[in-house]
């Protein structure tokens, strides 16, 4: 059985005892966090697979990205990035502080992570609501006003202009709907760790929901130059 | 170095690192060996690689700075390298946040191989991909 108990936090701790299958408590942490990582692959190549589709069709009408990254705006993409890389710290920061055993401490970093969550949710419901304003809709439902659109950029619209956003709001979509994930796993590893699940000798769980999150930051770090900056 | 005195992970030589502590050793790595009991099944503290908080901090110091840099150089028309500065920035920032935040530079091998394929896979199929566009030769019908 553990003694290790955190060194402050909630004073009841409950035990944990490997699955029979493993041969130690240390086996058991090894082959979960692996079978993260191999989530993970599997994340990367779908994102991955967005971001193949999105350098086809740039070659073939690179004008829809040219204009259509116009109504991007890098100040809330950036914003974005700085909000996103600070719950990476706090979730970074949370873990730790439950290896150290200080789990109050880690309680709030994992609390920050999620309003880090939220932000970045805002931020992109601020966003979007102004394209869905413009009409600025992915596909059959792009229903901007093509005079307004030239006269606010200046270009050229091309016809097929809604490609541009078929992409916008697949990828960022894809991409909120993680961090929605991630803010509900994170809510629930809160949860065991009030409970007292967690101490410096087991927190699994914690670890590879830590990896899922800094894998959205990771996904937001490409998504950012490829939406905002490039063009 | 790792001091693992629990029977199961008992490491006959100390001053080579276990299996599962990398290579590097934080400064704090032994306080979580401090109070287990030995020669138990469910203890393993001890072997894990606790990062201390400020490499933490400085990584993501240097994570805000690249953005900054990144928003910066997009300013700046550098024609054919603008793409190229863009991912190049955004491939440094997700290493810092793989190697670092994710653990992967303190982590088993198997973990690095299993995403290194991940992404070697992805890059043979931009590749292909790539290769197809822009081989593509564009006839006109004559009708």
């Amino acid at each position: 059985m553990s003694t290790a108990k955190p060194a402050n936090g909630p004073t009841k701790h409950i035990e944990h005892h490997h699955a029979h299958h493993f041969d130690s408590a240390e086996h058991e942490y090894v082959t979960a966090k692996q079978g993260v990582w191999l989530f993970l692959c599997t994340e990367i190549l779908m994102f991955g697979g967005l971001f193949v589709a999105y350098l086809i069709y740039h070659r073939i009408y690179p004008e829809v990205f040219t204009v259509g990254s116009k109504f991007t705006d890098w100040r809330y993409g950036s914003l974005n990035t700085i909000v996103l890389l600070t719950s990476s710290l706090t979730m970074a920061m949370g873990i730790h502080n439950v290896q150290i055993g200080k789990n109050d401490k880690a309680f709030m970093n994992l609390f920050i992570t999620v309003l880090c969550g939220c932000g970045f949710m805002f931020i992109k419901y601020l966003e979007y609501s102004h394209k869905i304003h413009e009409g600025l809709l992915p596909g059959s439902w792009f229903h901007g006003n093509f005079e307004e659109l030239h006269h606010m950029t200046g270009l050229e619209i091309p016809k097929n202009l809604a490609l541009y956003f078929s992409f916008y709001y697949m990828m960022t979509g894809l991409h909120g709907i993680h961090v929605l994930i991630g803010m509900c796993l994170i809510i629930w590893t809160m949860i065991r760790l009030k409970r007292g699940e967690f101490s410096p000798d087991h927190y699994t769980a914690l670890e590879g929901v830590g990896l899922f999150w800094h894998l959205v930051d990771l996904v937001w770090i490409y998504l950012f130059p490829l939406l905002y900056l490039v063009s | 170095m790792s001091n693992n005195t629990s029977a199961p992970h008992a490491n006959p030589n100390p001053s080579r690192p276990t299996p599962n502590s990398g290579s590097g050793h934080a400064p704090g790595q032994g306080h979580a060996s401090a109070n287990h009991s030995d020669s138990h099944a469910d203890d393993h503290g001890s072997g894990h690689h606790i990062v201390p908080a400020s490499t933490f901090y400085k990584v993501f110091a240097a994570l805000i700075c690249l953005t900054f840099l990144t928003v910066a150089a997009s300013r700046i028309d550098m024609g054919f390298f603008n793409d190229i500065v863009a991912f190049g920035i955004a491939t440094v920032k997700a290493g810092l946040v793989l190697a670092i935040f994710m653990h992967l530079k303190y982590d088993d091998m198997m973990n690095r191989v299993v995403i290194g394929c991940a992404f070697f896979f992805l890059v043979v199929l931009f590749f292909f991909c790539e290769i197809d566009q822009i081989t593509r030769v564009v006839y006109h019908s004559g009708l």
